[in-house]
């Protein structure tokens, strides 16, 4: 197992003219952690990456990898692993090649190379395909070509950016377990950058949530989904209702919140006796229903007119095929699952 | 192309095929009067003495001539040398060009591009006035002290070059810096962040991606300069005599139209063998493409 390293990302910020793509983000990653960078595009996430491999300048802040300062250290001094977006492989150079080649960087001799490089292409389970030509590979091969030519020299961090956006759904549900069990067996510590929330959750030990470049929150994939700091993160991350306080009754007839509440509209259920008596209760109009496969999605109007979405498994939507449009609805939800979002007014 | 199942189809996409085919008629009609007849004739009188009977005199005279060959050996240094100079100027300015921002770029290839706009003869002329003795470049020289002497640039093999350079190094670019700018940006990036310092991206990135547009620039270099006509009479001062020079010569003192068309074909002859040897060259370096940092 290689030595890996801790992360400090200290104030950074980086402007393009009046354009804020970086202001003032810190992070602190731990030694060997699984960190993705969360956002929809222009959050500033691969421009912080970008900093991390030292093809953005900030205008001001600090890097740290361990304790030294690599904020102004060239690029190919830094020792970071990466894994681009569109793969990057050389189209001169075969398999082989592609994964020798910062060995070779590094004066490492020829045949201790070649092995290394065999043993790191078997690790990504690409043995037998050394001899091929990059444009003879699939999506998923070259991302696997892409993944050992980062990891076969060692580095002490390795960087992310999208690297499974295009793949197929099933190869990149794949992929996603298969690049956490490398980092698991490598230690190596790790940032990821995508815009696939179900990637990030399956995927991380914490979450970066990004957005107009700022870091909004940064936890637990359970705590981001569950416990959203801001209105963003709520919404960004799943299918969010988030409700006055008005419209929100316990079903035990204690007071309910003060504050802007967030349920997610699968932690809903059509009877009372599921959530217990200090849940909640929402009343609301039936304006629109579909049917989803594993579960059926309700869209009730309340009584300010705000419209929530329900979310009920099959399993437990006996009553929903027979449910029609105008009907009144109550909508239940257990104490655990609402969350008071301070300071973000419905 | 895909193949198309079905049979209406597929004769509508031969249809096509055969409309495009007709528009390329005229293009072929004009090559073939102007290019291909002239061969024909110029072979043909190559056969012929000046009284119009059948001889391979002709061929006798001008390759037993040391004239011919030291007109030769000039016409293959000013080649070679114009392009050596263009691949060692052209291709860091092409790199330069690629990896400058767009504006910069598009200002850049502007001036480069500017001498191509201007007649050969105007330009010529030009490096008459800068290069001669009494010239801008020799007077700033000697005004200055760095040299006691104006220097000989013009007159000779050396102000024939840079006349030939100056005007080669456009055509040159222009596909390597195709070439360089199509060269996905991650590439360079990557190699950097593998721990190639620039010079080893450029060695075993750059290089070798641009390979394709800096063998095309040499070709059209090497086409262009080995039948130059204007630039050495000019510049070379009667003192650099290629083959085109040569056979102006044999025309224009000795009417000997028989003697010119023997050293046209030399010049044919010598295209097609250095056509041939590119493409052979060509084919050689994309058979064993699987490129390596290690040396």
């Amino acid at each position: 197992m290689m030595k890996s390293l801790p992360i400090t990302i200290d104030s950074v910020r980086k402007t393009y003219g009046s354009y804020v793509a970086l202001d003032d983000v810190s992070v602190d990653i731990k030694a060997g952690e699984f960190l993705t960078l969360l956002g929809p595009s222009g959050s500033g996430k691969t421009t912080l990456l970008m900093a991390l491999a030292g093809f953005v300048r900030p205008d001001s802040g600090k890097l740290l990898l361990g304790d030294r300062d690599i904020t102004r250290l060239a690029p190919n001094r830094r020792d970071i692993g990466i894994v681009f977006q569109n793969y990057a492989l050389f189209p001169h150079m075969n398999v082989l090649a592609n994964v020798e080649y910062p060995l070779a960087l590094r004066r490492i001799p020829k045949a201790e190379a070649r092995q290394r490089a065999l043993d790191t292409l078997a690790r990504v389970k690409l043995d037998g395909l050394s001899e091929r030509g990059i444009a003879a590979l699939s999506g998923g091969q070259r991302q696997r070509v892409a993944l050992a030519r980062a990891i076969v020299f060692e580095p002490r961090v390795m960087l992310m950016d999208e690297p499974l956006s295009a793949l197929d759904k099933n190869l990149r549900e794949t992929m996603q377990y298969e690049i956490r069990r490398l980092h698991d067996d490598l230690g190596i510590t790790t940032i990821y950058v995508t815009h696939d929330q179900r990637e990030a959750l399956i995927m991380s030990d914490r979450i970066a949530v990004m957005n107009s470049g700022r870091i909004q929150q940064i936890d637990t994939p359970q705590r981001i989904y569950d416990r959203p700091s801001t209105r963003f993160v709520a919404e960004f991350m799943g299918e969010a209702n988030i409700v006055a306080p008005g419209s929100v009754r316990r079903i035990d007839g204690a007071d309910a919140s003060r504050e802007a509440l967030m349920i997610r509209a699968e932690s809903f259920h059509l009877d009372a006796k599921l959530v217990g008596r200090d849940g909640v209760a929402l009343e609301g109009t039936l304006r629109a229903k579909a049917f989803r496969g594993e579960n059926w999605l309700l869209t009730l109007a309340l009584e300010g007119g705000q419209e929530i979405l329900v979310c009920i498994p099959a399993a437990l939507a006996s009553g929903c095929a027979e449910l029609a449009s105008g009907q009144r609805v109550t909508a239940y939800a257990p104490a655990a699952k609402v969350h008071a979002i301070p300071g973000a007014a419905a | 192309m895909t193949v198309l199942a079905d049979p209406a189809l597929a004769a509508d996409a031969r249809r096509e095929r055969q409309f495009f085919l007709s528009l390329s008629l005229p293009a072929l009609f004009i090559v073939g009067l102007a290019a291909i007849l002239p061969i024909v004739w110029i072979i043909r009188q190559s056969f012929l003495t000046t009284g119009g009977e059948y001889t391979v005199g002709n061929y006798e005279k001008v390759l037993s001539s040391g004239l011919t060959w030291s007109a030769l050996a000039t016409t293959l240094e000013l080649s070679l040398g114009t392009l050596a100079i263009c691949i060692l100027l052209g291709t860091p300015l092409a790199l330069a060009l690629a990896s400058a921002r767009p504006r910069v770029a598009n200002l850049l290839m502007a001036f480069v591009m500017l001498p191509l706009w201007t007649s050969i003869l105007v330009r010529t002329y030009g490096w008459l006035v800068l290069l001669r003795r009494d010239g801008l470049i020799n007077a700033a020289l000697t005004g200055s002290g760095l040299t006691a002497e104006p220097l000989p640039l013009v007159y000779n093999f050396t102000g024939t070059l840079i006349g030939m350079v100056h005007y080669m190094l456009p055509l040159f670019l222009l596909p390597v810096y195709a070439a360089m700018r199509d060269i996905d940006a991650n590439l360079v990036r990557a190699s950097a962040s593998m721990g190639a310092t620039l010079g080893q991206t450029i060695r075993t990135v750059i290089l070798p991606l641009s390979s394709g547009g800096i063998f095309s620039g040499s070709i059209i270099v090497f086409i262009y300069t080995i039948g130059f006509f204007i630039t050495p009479a000019v510049l070379g001062g009667g003192k650099v005599n290629p083959l085109s020079t040569r056979i102006e010569r044999t025309l224009s003192t000795f009417q000997d139209w028989g003697s010119a068309s023997v050293l046209g074909i030399l010049l044919l002859v010598l295209m097609a063998l250095v056509g041939v040897m590119f493409l052979a060259a060509r084919r050689l370096i994309a058979g064993r493409r699987v490129g390596t940092a290690y040396a």
